[in-house]
């Protein structure tokens, strides 16, 4: 197209006139630019001056108290502490080692103190204040004071620092608090102001990391007049913070403290859980550690103790750990085979002692067999052909199904560190994880929780407290934040027909209160606790068919780490469930030996005000229980232990 | 099309073109560039390799990219025009769902450990589009309300996907970007009268939606408006930058602390020294005389953009090179209007200083089509 020259002029001159509109604009802005420029560099020059050189001094911030915690009667599981320290500024000390030196003579300080002041001065700003002993005594800190005019660039100071007065009973549900390192600060967009003061504290792992932002409160900020060597002369203005909030736990410190106590030295997990609400009571792990070790800086000989024990005291087994379930699975594998329709309530099956599958034998543990065995025998007596039988009919995803829709290898979110998801295989998973294709061997280990099935002793406690209430129990460890209740998770009604619930809670029943039981010797006889459960013992090695040959070895002739892993669940009071439990010994052997005993003197703990009632212990072993429980290491009311637990 | 009434063999050609390029813009973006480099190398304390090093690096390509398209005709950029506009746009949808998150919004792809903003092309590439739409349009339409309707809808578009990162502060450049382009193209001052009265209404239905179900912002942009208004509510927190930026550049005084001397930078005062707020380095250091010198070479920079537009009787010229003039303004404005106080934070770097790759290579982009535009101008 072409356009003729008059309107090709026209237009360029219309956009010429409105170009150097804008361009005046722009000037105009320009001008305003250079006026504002004008007016803070030269003539507010004097006032921003000063601001910036007050502002090396001039606001700092005031920490806030950290959140405390409470079990859920309000007994205090963390708490803060007054903490006198002593911090030097480089820049106002002047020469930095002589003044060290005069310090040295004013107050103990290790090399290592030292060592670590210089190391550190190295690394920051002139400017910035440096601790250099800290967890002093009141005398200390006077002493520094007094000495104030011969310690430039030296000021005492106090704080705040955590402190659990329970130590060890709540090492692996609370975690502790540690200074903020660089990894805290890294994936942080913006970090709060606070955790750029040297030294501060944040919460690592368990409820203190996870809770960090409820628990962390709001810094508030003082602004103070310094004198020429950087001694703080006056308070212009002080604006409090906000102190974290304070968090309670549905824990009952005591349940606790008694089922820390029961596991003793054992490298064992333990779970109690209120099944109408999920909320748990006691989890314990075991053996523990003092997290106030770590608040205070851990020494080496310490954490290297800690780190070799071969009961691994750091891990958090309730929900870190996983565990082949054993035959506390065999509800699972029931209730999917009787949900799909494949038995009934009243099947029986022959059990001969094994049963030969692909040229390979699966023994049952009685090798003499079981003979005819119905639902309630095969849980009484903990007959495993029983299960092999019926999982091949209902299928692998049937029972996965079953497991998950139970609490099983899912992740329940409390608000603990790396809680594991455990494995509840299908064919899907094993194609996925392993490459392979699913083969019937493997549904008939997984029947009696052997093979690929891995729980938490968490997911056990969720899995009994579901089977006890026909409902899909969520676990919840944070009773209230700041005052405010948090919500009791939903928990639906489960897909399962209530009679085919009530005939497997009947074999639990069974299993400690019918003269066969596996775990009859841990009945309860007080008719208004009265409970069920189940036992399970799961192998860690394999048994080859030679050792089999030469009679299968006992436990207690086998090295700890090879012995069986004992487990056992409960719920009770049975007609009416209150509570559910989980216990996992590692390498204890027997589920009815090493693992029910525990599990009922914490169910019996938690459903009592004190000690678990002789009356509700057979009669024929209330001497010795009541040897056990005095002996029992446990705290007085105000939380503190028996025997000095700190090194 | 209108390009083809000129005599082309007047244009330089080969080699040739590098005696014609407008070498005044080429030395003062240099310049303000290098001006950068020593903000960054006192701002690291003295050290190349943090930032500085890195930037020229950025620079260099930049540059060489700079010439590549300098010597290119523009009358084939001009026929790109549609094909980066839909480009741009693309970017901009994929960023919209595989874009990296930062600063609680969505804005830049990671490719191959660079950072590349979709929002910063379209800026160009509406630039371009919108100068080649009124380049073909027959200037007795131009007025007419169907032709109007097209650039407000081809504005409006990459608006409303940058508004959705979400990124305030770059669909309100990107808007008015359009209606510049479309006011220069000369588009009756009626539509501008009638657009300005929406916006004040718009502003007021903003402020008014505040805490209601229907608040039209996120609740940090609301932040930002309150802490611009009164930063020292908040001394700690969201005004902390505002005023920590006028500490320092009022600090400076009339000649500076001298370079590598300003506290407030060096001792970590200022967030995001390096990046938007790089200019509060230099009011430190260098004072009001260094900061009014820098004044002077963006103010340059712009008056030799506008003589070349001017001087070009290619209407497409024309638009395009005062387009990217408007578009480079508005970066310096809105940050030094942010940076001294007179304006909301809004993250808009500062052209040629601020630390950052993507920002940087666009401008040179741009600014290679500045000088396509001069090389190839009708003669």
């Amino acid at each position: 197209m072409r356009r003729s020259p008059k309107e090709t002029e026209d237009s360029a001159r219309l956009t010429h006139r409105r170009a150097l509109l804008m361009g005046g604009a722009m000037t105009a802005m320009f001008a305003v630019l250079g006026a504002r420029m004008r007016y803070l560099s030269v003539d507010q020059a004097d006032q921003f001056k000063l601001l910036a050189e007050e502002n090396r001094i001039s606001i700092r911030l005031i920490p806030p108290a950290r959140g405390l915690i409470q079990d859920r009667n309000g007994k205090l599981l963390a708490g803060n502490e007054q903490n006198y320290r002593v911090i030097i500024t480089r820049e106002d000390a002047g020469d930095v080692h002589a003044v060290l030196a005069r310090l040295a003579y004013v107050i103990p300080l290790t090399a290592e103190d030292l060592d670590r002041t210089a190391k550190e001065m190295q690394r920051s700003s002139p400017f910035a204040p440096i601790t250099v002993a800290d967890r002093l005594t009141w005398e200390d800190l006077s002493k520094v004071a007094l000495n104030a005019p011969s310690l430039p660039g030296v000021s005492p100071e106090f704080g705040l620092s955590r402190i659990y007065p329970r130590d060890t009973d709540f090492a692996h549900v609370l975690g502790y608090v540690g200074p903020v390192s660089e990894k805290d600060l890294e994936g942080l967009d913006k970090p709060d102001a606070l955790l750029t003061i040297p030294k501060f504290q944040i919460g690592k792992i368990g409820v203190e990391r996870w809770l960090e932002n409820d628990l962390r409160g709001k810094a508030g900020t003082r602004r103070i007049e310094v004198n020429a060597v950087g001694r703080v002369m006056r308070e212009l203005e002080r604006v409090e913070g906000d102190p974290g909030a304070d968090i309670r736990l549905t824990i009952d410190a005591d349940v606790q403290n008694f089922v820390q106590a029961r596991l003793g030295d054992e490298s064992a997990a333990a779970v109690v859980m209120d099944v109408t609400n999920g909320d748990v009571i006691a989890i314990v792990s075991s053996p523990s550690f003092d997290p106030n070790l770590f608040v205070r800086g851990i020494s080496h000989t310490d954490y290297n103790g800690l780190m070799e024990n071969d009961h691994r005291p750091l891990a958090n087994k309730t929900v870190q750990g996983v565990y082949p379930p054993g035959s506390t699975f065999k509800m699972v594998t029931a209730l999917a085979a009787l949900k799909e329709g494949v038995i009934s309530v009243n099947t029986t099956i022959r059990c001969p002692g094994y049963i030969e599958f692909g040229g390979r034998r699966f023994h049952c543990w009685k090798r003499a067999g079981h003979g005819q065995v119905d639902l309630e025998r095969s849980l009484t007596e903990s007959c495993d052909v029983y299960y092999y039988e019926i999982a091949q009919k209902v299928g692998i995803d049937k029972i996965a199904e079953m497991g998950r829709a139970l609490g099983l290898g899912i992740r329940h979110d409390l608000p603990m560190s790396a809680i594991a998801e455990g494995v509840m295989p299908d064919k899907a998973w094993k194609l996925a994880s392993q490459k392979a294709e699913w083969r019937i061997g493997d549904t008939i280990n997984a029947s009696i929780g052997q093979g690929y099935v891995l729980t938490s002793p968490l997911q056990l406690a969720v899995m009994t407290a579901r089977i006890a209430t026909g409902r899909a129990v969520v676990p919840r460890l944070v009773r209230s934040i700041d005052g405010r209740e948090t919500a009791v998770p939903d928990a639906p009604r489960l897909e399962i027909g209530t009679e085919i619930l009530n005939r497997v809670r009947a074999g639990m029943f069974a299993v400690v209160n019918a003269e066969r039981g596996t775990a009859k010797s841990s009945r309860i006889v007080d008719p208004d606790m009265v409970w069920a459960g189940k036992t399970g013992t799961s192998q860690v090695r394999n048994i080859t068919a030679a050792e089999r040959a030469r009679g299968v070895i006992s436990n207690d002739q086998l090295p700890w780490n090879r012995r069986d892993h004992a487990l056992f669940v409960g719920f009770a009071p049975y007609d009416k469930p209150r509570y559910a439990v989980s216990v996992v010994v590692e390498h204890g052997g027997g589920g009815s030996t090493a693992a029910a005993p525990i599990a009922r003197d914490a169910i019996l703990r938690a459903m009592s005000d004190g000690l678990p009632p002789l009356t509700a212990y057979p009669a024929s072993q209330r001497n010795r229980i009541e040897a056990m429980l005095a002996k029992l290491p446990l705290r007085d009311a105000t939380g503190r232990a028996p025997t000095p637990t700190r090194a | 099309m209108s390009f083809l009434e000129y005599r082309v063999k007047f244009v330089p050609t080969g080699l040739r073109k590098i005696l014609y390029m407008n070498w005044p813009l080429v030395v003062l973006v240099t310049a303000v560039s290098a001006v950068g480099w020593l903000a960054l190398y006192s701002i690291a304390g003295g050290r190349m390799e943090v930032w500085a090093g890195r930037q020229m690096q950025v620079f260099g390509l930049g540059a060489a990219l700079m010439f590549v398209i300098a010597f290119v005709p523009i009358w084939f950029w001009r026929n790109m025009s549609l094909l980066a506009y839909l480009g741009s746009l693309l970017l901009l949808l994929v960023v919209e769902f595989f874009g990296t998150v930062g600063m609680g919004a969505q804005r830049w792809l990671e490719l191959g450990g660079f950072r590349l903003q979709p929002s910063e092309l379209m800026k160009v590439a509406l630039i371009m589009l919108l100068a080649a739409y009124y380049d073909w349009l027959d200037v007795k339409k131009v007025s007419r309300p169907l032709w109007v309707a097209v650039p407000v809808l081809l504005t409006v578009i990459p608006t409303v996907l940058v508004l959705m990162q979400p990124n305030l502060g770059t669909a309100l450049i990107l808007l008015m970007i359009g209606g510049a382009v479309m006011l220069l193209a000369g588009v009756s001052w009626w539509y501008f009268a009638g657009v300005a009265s929406l916006i004040a209404g718009a502003v007021a239905a903003i402020m008014l939606s505040r805490g209601t179900d229907w608040q039209l912002l996120h609740d940090y942009q609301y932040r930002r408006i309150d802490t611009f208004l009164d930063p020292t509510a908040d001394p700690l927190g969201a005004g902390y930058n505002i005023i920590q930026a006028q500490i320092a550049l009022g600090s400076g005084g009339w000649s500076g602390k001298g370079f590598m001397q300003g506290t407030q930078s060096r001792l970590n005062f200022l967030p995001e020294k390096h990046t938007d707020f790089i200019f509060t380095t230099l009011g430190e250091e260098f004072g009001f005389v260094g900061v009014f010198s820098l004044l002077v070479l963006y103010g340059l920079i712009l008056l030799f953009c506008y003589v070349s537009a001017l001087q070009n009787k290619d209407r497409f010229s024309t638009l395009l090179i005062l387009g990217i003039a408007v578009n480079f303004f508005l970066y310096l404005a809105i940050n030094l209007a942010m940076v001294m106080g007179l304006a909301p934070v809004v993250g808009v770097p500062l052209p040629f200083l601020s630390y950052g790759g993507s920002a940087m290579l666009v401008l040179l982009v741009a600014f290679g089509l500045i000088q396509s535009a001069h090389v190839h101008r009708p003669r």
